[in-house]
Formats: C-alpha cells, sequence, structure tokens
C-alpha cells in the first residue's frame, strides 16, 4: 500500500483529506515493468500477495495484473535501504528509474466528496487452537489455498500440499470459520462469500487434480443465495463434491504430520466418525479492515457493533456524515456483484451532491488536425523497440530491423532501446511528417498496454489513430523464449511480417459520434423505479417514469418493515409523492412503453397513456420491472384460510388481535424456490421468516414458533437476528427436497407433519397458522424486453452485461436494470442497485456528445441477402430490419466484436482493421515462407 | 491500391502433399486466435509471469473469436499450417 488517507476534515461539498504518499523507490514514469531489478535483487521475502507461500524479492510487482504495471521497492526489505550496501537494482535498471533519494510525501486534496472503499481483511485463525492452522502444516486458509489453485500462483495451479509437497487426493473445506462464531471466534455474523468460494474452490480442485480425487464440504447452512448460485452448487454435488451439515469438532495432524484427521458427528449417526484428509482449506470469512477502521474514528463515521460502517435500508452507501459515502467490504461482507453495484451507487451519491461543479475542472486536449490518406501506396514506418534488454536481450534486433527494410510497403526502419519514451514518441511523430508515412508498425510490447501510447503519437503527428499496428515481440516473444533466442529472432521476423501485412491494408477510422439526449426513461414505479428515477432527477435529468398499474410504489406498498425494523410502505409513498411532485419527473400511471428504438445517448419511444400516447426522446433506460409473489399449490394454500404466503400474513401481523389464543405458527421455507421448475434461491424469505418469527414471539413468548427450512439464509448481519430468534425460542426443523413436510387438515385444523433429523422422530405440529415462504417470481415481459433487446435467463430474470462486473448494465449499451427484475434482493441492496443504475444512467446522460469506439462492424447491403443469422447472434442488436425488408445495420449500437462477421455467409459483415482480407493476409505472411528451401524459419 | 499490394506479395500456395513419415527434426507451426479480452491478456501474462513455452506459436489477436471465420481456418491450413488454436 503506497498511499493511505492519514485525515478527512472539512464537510460535504468541501473536505480536506490529507494523503501520505510512501516512497515507491522507483519512478513510475520511467518504469518500463521490465522486472530487470526483481530479477538483480538479492534479497528474499515473504510474498503476501501469495499469502507467504511464496517469496518475492524487496523490488518487486505485487502481481502480474497490478495496474499501473510498474515495480517498487520495499523499503522494508530492501538492503540498501536498511543496511546502506548494496543498490544492484539502481545499477541494472536500463531506464534509471531508481530513486533510493525518495521521501514519503504527505498531500492536501481539496474534494466535494468522500468515498470510503478500504476492503476488508480476511478472519485470522492463527491461535486458534480447534482450527489446527499454524500447528497442522495442511490446514490452509481459503485465501491460501486461492494461491495454490492459480494458475498465476506459486505451482501455476498444480495443487500441492504444504507437509510433503505432494498433490493432495482428499480436500476437506471448514465452513464459517470466523463467521457465525457465537462461541470463541469473534465475529457472529455471516461473512456471506464464503460457502460460494468453497463450492467454487471445491469445483476448481476437480478440474486440477485427477479424478479419482475428493472434496468435501462441512458446512452449517450452504448459503448460495445469488443469481444463478444454487444452480452451480446443484451442478457442484451433481459433479461430486461430497456436502455434509457438519462441523467437525476435532482437528488432529495425521502420521508424521502429514495430512489432517476430522472427527465429527454426522446428523442421525450415534457413532463418531473419523476421517482422513490430505488437506484442510479453512473458509475464512471477512472482517472489516483494522485501518480503515481506525480512519473512520478518527473522521467520525459511524461503525456499527460489528465494527462495520453503519448504514441503512434506504440510504445503503450513505454513513452518517453528510458527503461520506461506503462501499464494498467495509459496509458489510458482501460478494463482488454487490460491492460493484454499491460503488456505483456511492459514485452516484457523489455525483448527485456535486452536481452542480459536474464538468467544471474537465480539460479538453486539443490534437493538430488530421491529414486524409486516401489511397496513397503504403509507406510504413518500422520501430522495432529493444525496451532495454528485455527484447534485445533475447532477440537480434539489429536482424529484425535490417528484415524489416526488405518488407513491402515498408519505407522507413529504425531501432529504439524505448520506442515508448517520450523523446521517441517525439521523433517518430516528426520522422511521420517528414517522410511521410502513412502506416506505422510498433514492434515491442503489447497493444493490450501500449496501442493508446501510440495511437496518441499517431494524433499528434496528424495520422489517423488506427493506422498503427503492433507486434508484440515482447510479452508473446522475448519473454516466455528467453532459451531460444535464435527461434525468438526468427519468430520476431515473421511477427512483424504479419504485422506489416495487416498494416498496409490499415484504414482511416472516425469516430462515431452521437449527440446525447439528457433524459431517461425508467419502466416500472416500484422502490427500484422509483429510486432511480428520483436519483436522476436530483442530479439534474428529466425523468419519464412509467408505471403500469395505478400507483407508485409497487409492493413495498405492502411490506411492513426491512428486517433492521425500518418502515417500508411509509418511506415508499414519501418517495412516491416526491416523484409526483418533482419538476424533473414525468410520471405516466396506467401506461405502458408501447414502442422504443434507437441507442445509447438517443433513443425515442412511445408511452401508452390513459391520455393518449406520449412521445418520448432519451438517452438512458432503466428497466426496473419487478417481480410477483409465486401462488402455491401445495401445502393446502388457497384451500385453507390458515395458509398464507409473507405478503400476506404480513397484513395478518399488523392486527395482532387477529392471532390471539394462537398456540403455534408453522413456517415452511422454499416454497417453489430450489425446485427443479425453480432452481433459484428467493434471497429474501429467509429473513422474513425470522423477522415474521420474532415479530410473533414478541406478542406471545410462548407461542410455539417452528420454521421448516432446507438452509437458513441469513446471510451478512441478518444474522443477528436469527441468533435472537433461536434465544427466543422460535424451533427451526431441517427438511430435504426428498422427505418434504407434509400438510393436512383435520376438522378445520392444520396438521404438518416433519422428520426432524437430529432425533430422528415424525412430528406432527398443530398450526394455528402456516406461513409459506414462496418464491419471488420474475415478471414476464417479453413486449419490453424484446423491444429492448434485452435477454433473460432460464428463470426468467434479465440477463446483465456481466455477472459480476456489471451488475447493473444490461448488454446493449445505455440500458441498465435495478430491483428484482434483477433478482430477489431486499430493500437496501434494490435501493443500492437503483441508485447504482441511475449512477451508470447519469455518467452517459451528462455527456452532451457520446464519441463511440470507430473499429465496428461495416455492413454492405450489396451483397447482403438478409439471411438474418446476424439479427439472430449480434449480442448487441445491432442489425436491424430496415423497412424495406432488408437488414441494415445501426452503426452506434456496434461494439465490434465481429460476430456478425464471423457468421455471416456472404462476408457483407466486414469489421474495421480486422477486414477477413487482412486476416488472411496474415496467415498469408506466417506461411510464405512454408515449403521453400531454407523457409519456415521457426522451424528450421 | 493497399491490398492489391498485399495480394502481390503472396507466394502461390505449396502444392498438395501426400502422407508421409515427419522427419525427427520436425515440429509443427500452430497458430492461435486469440480473444483480445482474455486469451491474448492470458498470452500477456505468461510473459509478464516470466513463463516459457515453446516458439512455434504464432497469435493474432481478434475482438472476439465469434469474429473467426471458417475461411481463416481452412486458408491456415491450405498454407501450411500444422494447427490451429482458437482461444477465447
Amino acid at each position: 500500500m503506497l498511499s493511505e488517507v492519514e485525515s478527512v476534515s472539512g464537510q460535504a461539498g468541501n473536505f480536506t483529506a490529507r494523503v501520505k504518499h510512501h516512497p515507491r523507490y522507483i519512478d513510475p514514469k520511467k518504469c518500463i515493468a521490465c522486472g530487470m531489478c526483481a530479477e538483480k535483487c538479492p534479497k528474499k521475502v515473504d510474498d503476501e500477495y501469495n499469502m507467504g507461500i511464496a517469496k518475492r524479492k524487496a523490488a518487486y510487482l505485487k502481481y502480474g495484473q497490478t495496474v499501473p504495471l510498474k515495480y517498487a521497492i520495499d523499503g522494508e526489505a530492501c538492503i540498501y535501504l536498511t543496511k546502506g550496501k548494496c543498490r544492484a537494482c539502481e545499477k541494472f535498471c536500463p531506464t534509471k528509474a531508481i530513486r533510493f533519494d525518495d521521501t514519503p510525501r504527505t498531500v492536501d486534496y481539496n474534494v466535494g466528496a468522500v468515498i470510503l472503499a478500504p476492503g476488508f481483511d480476511t478472519y485470522d485463525p492463527t491461535g486458534m487452537d480447534a482450527w489446527g492452522y499454524g500447528k497442522i502444516p495442511d490446514v490452509v486458509t481459503s485465501m491460501e489455498f486461492e494461491r495454490l489453485l492459480s494458475p498465476s500462483g506459486p505451482g501455476l495451479g498444480h495443487i500441492t500440499r504444504m507437509s510433503d509437497h505432494k498433490e493432495p487426493k482428499r480436500i476437506a473445506w471448514l465452513q464459517c470459520v470466523g463467521s457465525r462464531g457465537i462461541n470463541r471466534a469473534p465475529n457472529s455474523y455471516c461473512s456471506s462469500v464464503c460457502c460460494m468460494y468453497a463450492v467454487k474452490q471445491a469445483v476448481a480442485a476437480k478440474e486440477h487434480l485427477p479424478p479419482e480425487a475428493e472434496q468435501t464440504i462441512f458446512y452449517m447452512d450452504m448459503r448460495c443465495h445469488g443469481k444463478n448460485f444454487d444452480r452451480y452448487m446443484e451442478d457442484a454435488k451433481a459433479r461430486g463434491v461430497r456436502m455434509l451439515p457438519v462441523r467437525p469438532h476435532t482437528l488432529e495432524p495425521g502420521r508424521n504430520h502429514i495430512g489432517v484427521v476430522l472427527d465429527y458427528h454426522a446428523i442421525g449417526e450415534k457413532e463418531r466418525r473419523r476421517e482422513e484428509f490430505d488437506m484442510v482449506v479453512l473458509s475464512v470469512g471477512m472482517e472489516p479492515k483494522g485501518s480503515a477502521v481506525s480512519l473512520a474514528k478518527r473522521m467520525g463515521v459511524e461503525l456499527n457493533a460489528h465494527r462495520f460502517a453503519e448504514t441503512s435500508g434506504f440510504s445503503p452507501v450513505s454513513t452518517n456524515l453528510q458527503g461520506v459515502f461506503v462501499t464494498g467490504g467495509f459496509g458489510s461482507p458482501m460478494d463482488i456483484p454487490q460491492a460493484v453495484a454499491e460503488a456505483s451507487a456511492a459514485a452516484s451519491e457523489a455525483a448527485a451532491l456535486l452536481a452542480p461543479a459536474r464538468g467544471t475542472l474537465a480539460k479538453t486536449k486539443v490534437w493538430p488536425e488530421e491529414r486524409a490518406i486516401g489511397d496513397e501506396n503504403p509507406r510504413v514506418g518500422v520501430f522495432v523497440c529493444s525496451c532495454g534488454v528485455n527484447i534485445a536481450g533475447v532477440i537480434d534486433v539489429a536482424a529484425v530491423a535490417e528484415y524489416a527494410r526488405s518488407l513491402p510497403g515498408v519505407a522507413h526502419v529504425e531501432n529504439n532501446l524505448f520506442t515508448c519514451s517520450t523523446d521517441t514518441q517525439d521523433m517518430m511523430a516528426a520522422k511521420i511528417k517528414e517522410l511521410g508515412l502513412n502506416r506505422v508498425v510498433v514492434a515491442a510490447c503489447t497493444p493490450r498496454t501500449h496501442e493508446p501510447v501510440f495511437q496518441d503519437t499517431l494524433r499528434e503527428a496528424g495520422l489517423n489513430p488506427y493506422l498503427v499496428e503492433m507486434a508484440n515481440i515482447r510479452n508473446q516473444n522475448s519473454w516466455v523464449h528467453a532459451k531460444d533466442p535464435a527461434k525468438a529472432t526468427a519468430k520476431a521476423k515473421e511477427q512483424l511480417r504479419m504485422a506489416v501485412a495487416k498494416a498496409v491494408s490499415n484504414v482511416s477510422v472516425a469516430n462515431i459520434s452521437v449527440n446525447v439526449v439528457g433524459r431517461a426513461l425508467v419502466a416500472g414505479g416500484g422502490l427500484a423505479g422509483l429510486t432511480s428515477a428520483l436519483t436522476l432527477a436530483d442530479q439534474g435529468f428529466e425523468v419519464v417514469l412509467v408505471e403500469t398499474s395505478g400507483e407508485l410504489g409497487g409492493h413495498a406498498r405492502a411490506m411492513r418493515a426491512t428486517w433492521r425494523g425500518e418502515d417500508i410502505a411509509g418511506r415508499v409513498g414519501e418517495m412516491a409523492q416526491q416523484a409526483m411532485d418533482h419538476p424533473r419527473i414525468t410520471v405516466c400511471l396506467n401506461s405502458r412503453v408501447a414502442k422504443a428504438e434507437g441507442s445509447a445517448g438517443n433513443f425515442s419511444g412511445v408511452v401508452e397513456t390513459p391520455s393518449g400516447p406520449l412521445e418520448v426522446r432519451f438517452g438512458a433506460a432503466v428497466l426496473a420491472t419487478g417481480a410477483t409473489e409465486h401462488k402455491p399449490s401445495e401445502y393446502l394454500y388457497g384451500k385453507h384460510p390458515k395458509a398464507h404466503t409473507h405478503l400476506e400474513f404480513d397484513k395478518v401481523l399488523e392486527d395482532s388481535a387477529s392471532l390471539k389464543g394462537a398456540e403455534a405458527v408453522v413456517f415452511i421455507q422454499c416454497v417453489g424456490s430450489r425446485e427443479p421448475a425453480r432452481p433459484y434461491c428467493s434471497r429474501v424469505c429467509c429473513t422474513h421468516t425470522v423477522k415474521s418469527s420474532l415479530a410473533l414471539k414478541k406478542t406471545d413468548p410462548d407461542m410455539g414458533v417452528y420454521v421448516l427450512y432446507r438452509d437458513i439464509r441469513t446471510y451478512g448481519f441478518r444474522e443477528d437476528l436469527y441468533q435472537k430468534a433461536r434465544e427466543a425460542g422460535v424451533v427451526f426443523i431441517r427438511y430435504t427436497p426428498e422427505e418434504k413436510p407434509r400438510v393436512r387438515e383435520e376438522g378445520g385444523n392444520l396438521l404438518v407433519t416433519v422428520k426432524e433429523p437430529l432425533l430422528g422422530l415424525t412430528l406432527e405440529i398443530a398450526a394455528d397458522r402456516l406461513v409459506l415462504a414462496s418464491a419471488v417470481i420474475p415478471r414476464a415481459n417479453p413486449e419490453l424486453f424484446g423491444m429492448f433487446h434485452c435477454g433473460t435467463d432460464p428463470d426468467g430474470f434479465l440477463t446483465e452485461a456481466h455477472p459480476k462486473l456489471r451488475p447493473v448494465d444490461l448488454p446493449s449499451e445505455g440500458l441498465y436494470v435495478a430491483g428484482l427484475a434483477h433478482y430477489p434482493k431486499p430493500v437496501e441492496e434494490t435501493v443500492a442497485q437503483a441508485k447504482a443504475a441511475a449512477g451508470r444512467a447519469a455518467v452517459l446522460l451528462s455527456r452532451k456528445i457520446l464519441k463511440l469506439s470507430g473499429v465496428i462492424a461495416k455492413h454492405n447491403r450489396d451483397i447482403c441477402m438478409s439471411c438474418l443469422a446476424c439479427l439472430r447472434f449480434c449480442p448487441y442488436g445491432s442489425p436491424y430490419i430496415a423497412p424495406d425488408g432488408r437488414i441494415a445495420h445501426n452503426e452506434v449500437k456496434c461494439a465490434g466484436c465481429g460476430i456478425c462477421a464471423g457468421i455471416c455467409p456472404a462476408k457483407a459483415f466486414q469489421v474495421h482493421n480486422y477486414k477477413d482480407s487482412q486476416i488472411l493476409a496474415m496467415i498469408d505472411a506466417l506461411t510464405e515462407d512454408i515449403g521453400r528451401p531454407g523457409g519456415g524459419t521457426a522451424r528450421a | 491500391m493497399s491490398q492489391e499490394l498485399a495480394k502481390k506479395t503472396v507466394a502461390p500456395p505449396p502444392p498438395v502433399e501426400n502422407f508421409r513419415e515427419a522427419p525427427p527434426e520436425w515440429e509443427p507451426l500452430v497458430l492461435a486466435f486469440a480473444c483480445h479480452y482474455c486469451a491474448y491478456a492470458a498470452a500477456d501474462l505468461a510473459g509478464v509471469m516470466r513463463l516459457s513455452y515453446a516458439p512455434n506459436v504464432r497469435v493474432i489477436r481478434m475482438p472476439c473469436t465469434g469474429k473467426i471465420d471458417h475461411s481463416h481456418v481452412l486458408r491456415a491450413f491450405e498454407r501450411g499450417v500444422d494447427g490451429v488454436f482458437v482461444a477465447g
């Protein structure tokens, strides 16, 4: 960690954040990430990124994908900085980037808002003797196992155990280590993510190990409450991952301290079981980060009982301090999609606060006018980079440069020590102008990091940026073929030949721009839609809010309280009123979106309202169409007046007199969820049940309250509620889908029979009320989803652009999803996602002009036969059927993936600078020596 | 104009060969079509990690493996490439 916040003072809109920048001892502007410093550094220390199971040098890169890719020197380990002698890195660094005189700097930054996103710590099981961690060599934490599994870890994905470095065949995962602990372990909450990561690790271990290897997960409740998680878990089971609802009580080392022996009692068995494993993984939980806790205390940010930042259901990313927001693992333990959604929500809140200042600090770069190259003959400039010794130490760069001169179209060749250095780039720009070059090929590192750099060089020289090509002779050659310089050199020549063959037919590409309509359409007026609409309107954008029913608020109108006890219906009523009164929100009740077309920044549509059609132009849309409660077909629902769903029972609870004299209430979980027809978890029902059961116990502590469940999924701090319910005497009885509870009627009474697994007895409960925790079902909206080209998963929930990293974006640009239409979720997650969707939409709406990449597919209507293959396969919905009945292409929607080009039988689609002719030219260039005497250099 | 130039410089395809034993020193030439976003990034990472693999692989970067056309694969084989690796 090279920078840390020391203090934050001031107030919303005008904070001073004092940041301490620790010395890096390497100038990031000069570092080219060649790794020479690390290679020559003689000091080895434990590698914290690999959880100490591997070593790194004092001069190091934290890991291969760090951004920026720049080395640093660990001042506490460096021999020179601690003992005054060495400086080996300085001697060998090819760019003179080492700066031993670097000092700590403290900088004050003036900011309008603060977002706390410090991450979390993992629970350290050292010293808790029951787990054996630190004493039994083959007991590792899940983080350590993660590194053992990783292809970029110390074993390159080949799993070995710590004791004898052999491949483990039998691995056990122990869940809830440092979570859900009410005895000696410190954290009583659920860490929410460990069940899924354990399943993932077990599945990954299966893939990394021979087929006879066995994986066992010892768990309390399998909490797979995320989107598609239950499917994944069931699939893991089907593939042979064993899952036991058991907590082993003793861990001992195996013979000679190799392997681990577990003792446990399986449910329903009298005898203790003893099992040997080659390795045990402790699924450690999440804890608030120590440094963040102390910063929060210094700032005055309120923390909850578990030392996480305190938030509330309707303000899930706001702290008690105005202008200070929190996101990710410091708010509560959460998985990636929720953390990403919350991050967008926090950014959105900060943007709302700073809306008046939007764009005031923005600077615009002015480029020289672009020279049109027309159909000039190619004049290619080739720049072969030595990258210090990174390339030149393996590849004979002079020979490669000499070879480049023989290639057709090449007008100029140079070899540079560092092609990316500022002076070389100035020189390149000068050469381009002086020699009239119209294509540039840089043989250097990877285009993924450096193409943008050279594109800017071309822009500076007045050339279109798409006229540059790169040959990746470092990352994909010298760095991986260091042992074979001759073959590496031959390969570099071929790579260069291929790049030149492609570059000669690169064309100037103009970026497309769209004038952005600064208005959003929000479909759905429930809690999610209301939140999105209000957030956008508060940021200064106009919103058209379309609701099919006659009032705003949706299901939230019928809900009593969040699990924290916050009033839902009242709050939603207020929000509805705010939306109705808001000058920038047009509310359309009893309305539907009848037509929508266009693309990001510029859509047009028609909303059918009771007073006639309303034409709307909008730049972005949020789909928040919600879900409904499943009406069960089992457990006498609908046949007996005392069998209710949760929403119905909430009404019963409001009138506690109706429950007077009731002796027993039975809850049945997973009614319609986690079933073959609906194999997902509805996420909210366990907490709802626990909350309602506590309400019953409060009315009458003697009332018998029974919860028949499969896994109780009170994730995060909801676990506190589950604990309270058990303390209050609520009886929890686990059932399996093979032996579901049975409900029958006798003399007007409801009788529930269930097998109690711990006692091995069948119980019969006379229930005064039966509450069915029924599933959340997404609203089918084929017309609306079809108009926007949105896909749904097999369960009917809208499919997001990326399940982890883009959880509120729909695959087509300019469209966002929030609330239950995406997946079942409680109030705080719905609000966070809705604010996130609004924030994402605002990023788009705040621009006057949207510039899109020029690398897109071009459609040639003259040769297109409108077979519709492109229409079916394009993930972005850019091909469409034009009024003349033939395919046309909306280039604004195109992302340039080229799937259309691959599928098109007529080859009517060609992607700019990835044209078929260019790919074929590269193949031809690669193979031109084959079969010739002395040819096929790489194969000699 | 530029495409014509590319065509002119291409050597004619080699004649169809009969099956024969591979000479002992023979090494296959493998062409990989790699998606910019995943497999190409993985190949870069292999470099950053200084992993080592045989130098007889050439990579063509694609915006998506969905962009690959049958004609690319067929052309590679036709022109004497021994193996095609589609990675994405």
